[in-house]
């Protein structure tokens, strides 16, 4: 029987330590709501939602109020939009109606993000891809709720460098329509490459057409409760290190294993798989940058950060992994900028550049995340930063994704926020030396070599 | 059998368990182990209990604990006790 100590040590971590669930994601086909009447789509896809999703919101409740354990977002991911609107949709108008169904069938069940609004362009862009591109701007500047992402490359097919240009030019027409907002349109708009089919997190969630007709994904969190354990080996060798941080891992993990086999029962859809990512939030004590300072460096960026969050990263797998019967999504270390107090601490104190971001995204779950840059920064560097961090996650068979949010009317200096889990950030340097003749070169990156393994 | 963890956090005093004891007697809730220690200065108390013959329903047993905590001036939970079984056994 369980003992007191073990008792203690669970609720502990949930009070002191910031353990949570940070999201149940409902993933929803609807392929079956596709067909060439607009209004009639847009309907389906209202009448779907809603119906699948009625019960998200209070089996989430619910397992919260059984369990002692916060589930701070419960979440929906549709199919990609661009597959649905793909017969209906002729006009960047039309393909924003859609955003606007969702917006509402969101706010209908209670969830606070639905993610999808995507297209998975990958090798090139069909017309229904493109549209739906163009119309991003337009559909986050008036929704609240929906997420959008796009699928730019593969380790398969290579890198569409049509959409990249593309995207440089979206993100800063985004930033624009919502620059009365500090330009928050951008925090809802991921580009891919290898973009995984179940993933929970936002802004990139999305249901992917692998997927069953409903499922059920869960992404637990925890920094704090892996820093707390950390602190209690300080100074010990590389062995102790990665053996608590595996150990840590394995017991959030289980956590949400169970939330996601309860959610599954309660609402009667298939249980998916578990994201083991660390996920941050900007309260104190929930940072990823503040394990990598008691790991053992001054400030997130100084030497020796990518090799601290390359074992960080591999030993929250190997420890995740045993503790879930499926394990997907992107399951690894988020590095957002503006979500981790740790990390802005680390961007103010002059420690931590874009550069060495990048380098990050090497060896952790995801790519630039939340990252604020100057709102004068031209559509080519944009473009030029996504086709790099594209390269990166190409060529190391990964997924690598750039949220990045030009602030227009700020510089290098200022700051911007966004409020809630997104948190604030200071506006980061870009180096604006030109890449316009790369960029506009057009056409495709073909698959690295590696690839070929038939 | 549907069992949960109750746990009890404040400033000791006389009474804590008799109160929640009492409670639970009196709504057919059976005491399968106690456990009690101080960490801190702070009270710690344990208890796993089985709720099964209880007519209450979950819901209500952990919000009508949580009362007599605030009355008494301690922190009472309710938990179900698998999220302590599930992080803590293979």
């Amino acid at each position: 029987m369980i003992n007191i100590h073990e008792v203690i040590e669970t609720n502990k971590m949930i009070e002191q330590e910031n353990l949570d669930v940070r999201t149940i994601t409902l993933g929803i086909n609807l392929l079956d709501c596709a067909g060439t009447d607009l209004s009639e789509v847009n309907q389906r896809i209202y009448e779907k939602i809603t119906r699948v999703a009625k019960d998200l919101v209070s089996a989430g409740n619910r397992i919260q109020r059984e369990f002692g354990i916060p589930i701070v977002n419960k979440r929906i991911s549709v199919t990609p939009i661009s597959l649905i609107g793909a017969s209906c949709c002729k006009t960047v108008e039309d393909y924003v109606t859609i955003a606007e169904t969702l917006d509402r069938a969101a706010h209908e069940v209670g969830v606070n993000f639905i993610g999808g609004y995507s297209a998975l362009v990958t090798k090139a862009m069909t017309a229904s891809d493109e549209l739906l591109i163009k119309s991003i701007p337009k559909a986050l500047q008036c929704t609240e709720s929906v997420c959008s992402s796009v699928n730019v490359g593969s380790t398969k097919t290579g890198i569409d460098m049509d959409a990249v240009k593309l995207l440089g030019e979206i993100i800063l027409e985004t930033a624009r329509l919502t620059k009365d907002r500090d330009s928050i349109g951008c925090a809802k708009l991921v580009v891919f490459c290898n973009a995984p089919d179940d993933m929970p997190f936002m802004a990139g969630a999305f249901h992917g057409i692998t997927e069953g007709d409903a499922v059920i994904n869960v992404g637990v969190s925890g920094p704090g409760v892996v820093k707390k354990a950390l602190e209690s080996v300080r100074g010990a060798d590389f062995e102790t290190l990665c053996e608590t941080i595996k150990r840590t891992a394995f017991k959030i993990t289980r956590v949400g294993q169970l939330v996601a086999q309860e959610s599954s029962k309660i609402l009667g859809v298939p249980f998916g798989i578990v994201d083991l990512s660390l996920a941050p939030t900007p309260a104190v004590g929930d940072s990823i940058a503040d394990i990598l300072e008691e790991i053992g460096l001054e400030y997130a960026g100084a030497p020796g950060t990518t090799a601290a969050l390359a074992l960080l990263n591999d030993q929250v797998k190997k420890g995740g992994v045993m503790a879930s019967s499926f394990v997907g999504g992107l399951s690894g270390a988020f590095i957002p900028v503006s979500e981790d107090q740790g990390m802005i601490n680390a961007v103010e104190a002059g420690a931590l550049t874009l550069e060495k971001l990048e380098a990050m995204t090497c060896v952790c779950s995801v790519g630039l995340d939340m990252i604020a840059i100057p709102g004068d920064t031209k559509a080519s560097t944009i473009s030029g930063i996504i086709a790099d961090e594209m390269a990166i996650g190409m060529v190391n068979q990964k997924t690598t994704a750039v949220r990045i949010i030009p602030v227009i009317g700020k510089n290098v200096g200022e700051r911007v926020e966004f409020g809630g889990l997104l948190g604030h950030a200071p506006i980061m340097r870009v180096n604006d030396f030109a890449c316009d003749n790369f960029i506009n070169r057009g056409g495709r990156i073909p698959a690295p070599i590696h690839s070929f393994k038939n | 059998m549907k069992r949960s963890v109750i746990t009890v956090v404040g400033k000791d005093k006389i009474g804590i368990i008799a109160k929640v004891c009492t409670y639970l007697a009196n709504n057919s809730i059976n005491i399968l182990d106690i456990s009690q220690t101080i960490i801190q200065d702070f009270f710690n108390m344990m208890m796993i209990v089985d709720t099964s013959k209880s007519p209450k329903k979950f819901d209500e047993i952990a919000e009508e604990l949580d009362q007599i905590g605030s009355e008494i001036g301690v922190i009472i939970k309710t938990q179900h006790e698998d999220i302590f079984n599930k992080m803590h056994r293979i």
